[in-house]
């Protein structure tokens, strides 16, 4: 098990094995999560039963659910990314670490934005300064912050430096916004979905939620890996292997 | 492992840990100020400050909620099982207020258990369930399913209510 793990590592971790390997799962992957989000969307948004008190305007939790979790675990994994990328100099943890970015920062904006718009039809406010809601925007600013510190320094190398440290500092952003609604007084209830235990929520509704989630994640993972192939191709554009890939006719 | 790399491992790792008891303490020491609202027991206690601008959060009493037909004025009272107090307020209530139900009043607290707000919202729980199911649940006598009981609705927000007892562990 360990030496498939060491294995796999070793691999992944080479450009060239990465290339190819993303070349066979893309074709695959993309399509698969877009299948996946629209069966979910359409049974959300349009079959699942109303809510007794929310009415229809809960439904918009098949949007906002799978935004929120897929920034929090796009952070985690540029967390990760960024520990590999500090103390294994690993290339592939820098490039991952960049093409984690843009994505999960879209998605925190989507998690904000669909948050206020759910917020005012049943809180009755757009906006309060609540534990959950604070903590959510910082982890908006440390997407943002990452993103910048990347553009701003020119050799890539010494940028996925700075741009580790500030990934790794950042998790503890994220124990905040998970945690926030169980240890602090907030508006946000707390998670209605559990991995351990029974979720809150009726099976109707809980299908078509856990359907879009996984669809939002591999559109995520496949958005990534798209990224990280331009990156690769550009940081290696003066490898041999990128030149035969380039003069393939 | 090589030990530069285990020397990088450790540095970085104990650099985190430090950072993490830090926004920890830190958290800790400021809750009081991140905490979005007061609760009924420091209301009744003394611990909110009276005459201050101020937010307070509880659930709807069942039977407290009294409107003058001819304005707009209601009263009701909130409670999170260990204090009880009032509050008065002039408009139009959001739409998922009702008895029962968590709510979050920003105002002045006038006395100990008088609360003058100049907003009211709506705290939701976690469950989330279509109508047929609640009939169902409700003429099964199952009380996960009336939302008017009080002691149904899985607060997870910090309430100290003696019997939610579906509060999630993680």
């Amino acid at each position: 098990m360990w030496k498939t793990i060491k294995r796999w590592y070793h691999q992944l971790g080479s450009p060239v094995y990465f290339y190819r390997f993303s070349s066979a799962v893309l074709p695959w992957l993309l399509p698969i999560s877009l299948v996946l989000l629209a069966v979910g969307l359409a049974w959300g948004l349009a079959w699942a039963p109303v809510e007794r008190y929310q009415g229809d305007s809960y439904r918009i939790i098949y949007i906002h659910v799978p935004a929120s979790s897929g920034a929090l675990m796009g952070y985690i994994a540029m967390g990760v990314a960024g520990l590999v990328a500090l103390v294994w100099r690993m290339k592939m943890a820098e490039v991952m670490l960049k093409a984690l970015a843009p994505f999960g920062a879209v998605l925190a904006a989507v998690s904000l934005v669909t948050g206020a718009l759910w917020g005012k039809p049943t809180w009755g406010t757009y906006w309060q300064w609540d534990a959950r809601m604070t903590s959510m925007l910082i982890l908006l600013f440390l997407y943002l912050g990452i993103i910048a510190l990347q553009s701003a320094i020119r050799d890539p190398r010494q940028a996925a430096r700075a741009a580790s440290l500030l990934a790794m500092v950042g998790v503890i952003n994220v124990v905040i916004v998970k945690y926030s609604v169980e240890w602090l007084q907030t508006l946000h209830q707390g998670s209605t979905l559990k991995v351990i235990g029974e979720s809150s929520i009726d099976d109707a509704m809980k299908w078509p939620l856990l359907i879009s989630m996984l669809g939002l994640w591999l559109l995520y993972a496949a958005n990534v890996l798209m990224r990280a192939r331009t990156e690769v191709l550009n940081r290696e554009r003066r490898a041999g292997w990128v030149r035969k890939l380039v003069n393939r006719p | 492992m090589n030990p530069v790399r285990k020397q990088r491992l450790i540095l970085v790792l104990a650099i985190l840990a430090g950072l993490a008891v830090a926004v920890g303490l830190a958290v800790y020491a400021l809750r009081q100020n991140i905490n979005l609202f007061y609760t009924p027991q420091q209301v009744v206690s003394g611990e909110a400050p009276v005459d201050t601008k101020m937010r307070v959060g509880g659930l709807v009493v069942d039977g407290s909620v009294r409107r003058n037909p001819e304005t707009l004025d209601v009263t009701f009272a909130v409670t999170d099982g260990k204090g009880t107090f009032d509050i008065h307020y002039q408009g139009i209530l959001p739409d998922l207020f009702r008895e029962g139900q968590g709510i979050v009043a920003n105002g002045t607290l006038i006395s100990r258990d008088r609360f003058e707000a100049e907003e009211v919202l709506a705290k939701h729980d976690e469950t989330y369930m279509p109508p047929e199911v609640q009939d169902a649940l409700e003429k099964a006598g199952h009380p996960g399913g009336a939302g008017k009981t009080g002691s149904d609705s899985g607060y997870s927000g910090g309430y100290s209510e003696s019997d939610s007892g579906d509060r999630p562990a993680d």
